[in-house]
């Protein structure tokens, strides 16, 4: 874990200080909104429908169990006992008020956390793989790279006023659990002849246009790639248009001058800026990759857990879905679902989070973290310990086995809190969830992303859903367009349009003849929704969400 | 023939709490949808979005929303002003904890 430096703390302390005196200056009547509103949005605090928000970030979705507590301490005092994890790795908070943020700010401060750069024109919260440093895949823990990245991006001087904010992912392994195609850059960490650099993508997003990330470098060594990145940056921020919003983000400069005519300038800005760069970056990382030092995974027999496998069907059932292999044998990855069938995807109690913030400090070397799938993850548990924690979580309604399945649905906030939004996701989540429940469909259905945005920014990630939801609003009324084979993973795809949107109380049974299709179609169980949807394509799907059509076309 | 003006009401989010309030007739801000002055009138409308805007040390970000008469007052005319009356629909927060709203 990344620990504050005297500079981090003195810089933050005067961050909170300012935005402290600018609170006060908006109350007093020195500050119009029109003056305040882009200093508050520097410091996370959005307007939204019924309240202010406040948006935490979460570097790199990495929390401590310390961290944890104070997350709960902050929805339990100032807001309404609990917080909103995000599909950035983000959380927020859905009802502070205005005199109490810079409170707030201070007691994230306590813990080394910031609301810096979570809104506005700026490099945002760089996100990384939520099993970082555990995953068996993995080349490096990307951690140590991604926390250089925001010691870079924060307050760099050339990059505060943008075209258009800016979003980093960043992966260890070649099994993409980061979505790194669909961000401004991805980067994805290699070795090569032993040494270890990132491949970087660029151009990747999903919103109003959404596009698969296109690669600009195959391999950069890590002692060039903080002055390719910022060549990159600065090569957008000099040509990315600033004249229409919708078309300011870096996909559209790479989609409108072409991937190879973006490479050689960035190549060129390269030349210019490599020399400023004269190794601190580098001593830095190496500074920073001690904070990141694997735990001594502790040894011991794993008899218990194998026994509680074999007899325990509720835990096995949660072992078979909730558990990812380590890199070391005798531990695992624990993701904990906070997406109880009917509950509101992302959401946690301050009781919640500080129950995992316990079983990460007695059972997971002090280690969570946060998945841009609205999920908590303890990293490093050793399997011995698991039937201990299965059986806390329980008792706190943390225990759902549904990761990777239907109920298991990113949705953005959608219309019950964002002022974006054209129409609700939470509810439609929500539904979907219980229906499959009560069906007792979802293990037999096996892995299916459904993911939902309540507009057309995709906070929801709809384009890269298994089955991507969008509500709009047509007429007046919330309407639902359906995405299928949408992939988020490293063989990433943008979903296919089914056709007409269908009404609020439509769209739970529209996708319910989705998943009745699938089933029929599916040459075996292990084919899963994916592999069948390219497979057959989209005719069957079609078939059965518009019975008119097909009897009119007959 | 010039469009019939859809008549409005002027909203806003408090400052400090950040709730949705509705400008009344006699010039307070009330977090009740039907206590506000539905205003008929599209040269009386700019009026008083103007008197709104004056009000920055009380309120965030005025502006006109569609509003039909109703049996106790101005009604939504759209269903995101009738999610801002009401709260979200996961919880009930917002103005469903202090005084029941109408959901349609």
């Amino acid at each position: 874990m990344y620990r504050y430096s005297e500079f981090d703390t003195a810089f933050l302390a005067e961050r909170n200080a300012q935005f402290r005196a600018q609170v006060e200056r908006r109350i007093d009547g020195s500050l119009t909104e029109d003056e305040f509103k882009p200093l508050r949005l520097m410091n996370g605090l959005y307007l939204q429908l019924h309240a202010y928000m406040l948006r935490v970030a979460i570097p790199y979705g990495t929390l401590s169990s310390a961290q944890m507590r104070q997350l709960a301490l902050l929805a339990e005092k100032w807001d309404k006992g609990y917080g909103h994890f995000t599909t950035r790795q983000n959380i927020q908070y859905n009802w502070p008020k205005l005199n109490d943020v810079p409170d707030m700010l201070d007691a994230l401060a306590e813990v080394g956390m910031h609301a810096i750069q979570t809104s506005g024109n700026t490099i945002r919260n760089v996100t990384a793989d939520h099993f970082a440093g555990a995953a068996a895949d993995e080349v490096a823990d990307p951690r140590p790279y991604a926390e250089l990245l925001r010691q870079w991006s924060t307050d760099h001087p050339e990059f505060q006023f943008m075209p258009r904010k800016f979003k980093i992912a960043i992966t260890g392994s070649e099994n993409d659990r980061a979505v790194i195609k669909a961000h401004d850059i991805g980067l994805q960490l290699i070795e090569r002849d032993g040494v270890l650099g990132a491949r970087v993508i660029v151009g990747g997003g999903l919103g109003r246009t959404p596009m698969i990330g296109k690669e600009l470098s195959e391999f950069v060594a890590f002692d060039d790639l903080l002055a390719y990145l910022e060549a990159t940056v600065s090569v957008w921020n000099q040509i990315g248009r600033r004249d229409n919003k919708y078309k300011a983000r870096i996909k559209i400069t790479v989609h409108e001058n072409g991937i190879d005519t973006i490479r050689a300038k960035v190549n060129e800005r390269f030349l210019q800026v490599r020399p400023q760069f004269k190794g601190a970056d580098m001593n830095l990382l190496e500074e920073i990759k001690g904070h990141f030092a694997p735990p001594a995974f502790r040894e011991g027999s794993v008899a218990s857990f194998e026994s509680a496998y074999t007899n325990d069907p509720v835990f096995r059932s949660w072992v078979d879905t909730n558990i990812a292999p380590h890199k070391n044998a005798d531990h695992a990855i624990v993701t904990i679902s906070i997406k109880k069938h009917g509950q509101t995807p992302g959401d946690a109690t301050a009781e919640q989070m500080r129950v995992m913030a316990d079983l990460a400090e007695e059972f997971a070397y002090d280690e969570l973290r946060i998945s841009h799938e609205q999920n908590v993850i303890l990293p490093h548990v050793h399997k011995s310990d698991l039937p201990a924690i299965h059986a806390k979580l329980k008792e706190y309604e943390l225990a759902t086995a549904n990761i990777g399945l239907i109920s298991d649905i990113i949705a953005c906030p959608g219309m019950d809190y964002c002022a974006l939004a054209t129409a609700r996701s939470i509810p439609v989540a929500q539904e979907i969830a219980t229906r499959f429940e009560d069906m007792k469909l979802e293990h037999d259905i096996g892995h299916l992303k459904i993911k939902i945005s309540g507009c057309i920014n995709a906070c929801g990630h709809h384009h890269v859903g298994h089955i991507g939801i969008l509500g709009l609003d047509r007429a007046g009324v919330e309407n639902y367009q359906i995405t299928l084979g949408g992939d988020a993973t490293e063989t990433a795809a943008i979903g296919d349009r089914t056709g007409p949107g269908f009404a609020y109380d439509e769209i739970v049974p529209a996708v319910e003849r989705i998943v009745d299709t699938y089933l029929e179609q599916r040459e075996s169980a292990e084919e899963t929704f994916l592999e069948a949807y390219r497979r057959v394509g989209m005719a069957p799907f079609k078939a059965a969400l518009y019975p008119e059509a097909q009897a009119n076309a007959a | 023939m010039a469009r019939a003006f859809t008549p409005k009401v002027v909203t806003a989010n408090d400052l400090l709490e950040g709730d949705v309030v509705y400008q009344t007739e006699d010039d307070r801000w009330s977090r009740d949808l039907s206590e506000a002055e539905l205003i008929t009138d599209e040269a009386h409308a700019q009026v008083r979005l103007l008197d709104a805007a004056r009000q920055a040390s009380k309120i965030v970000g005025a502006y006109l929303a569609d509003a039909v008469a109703g049996d106790n007052g101005p009604e939504p005319a759209h269903f995101r002003e009738d999610f801002r009356r009401t709260g979200p629909s996961n919880y009930a927060h917002g103005k469903q904890e202090t005084s029941p709203q109408p959901r349609a």
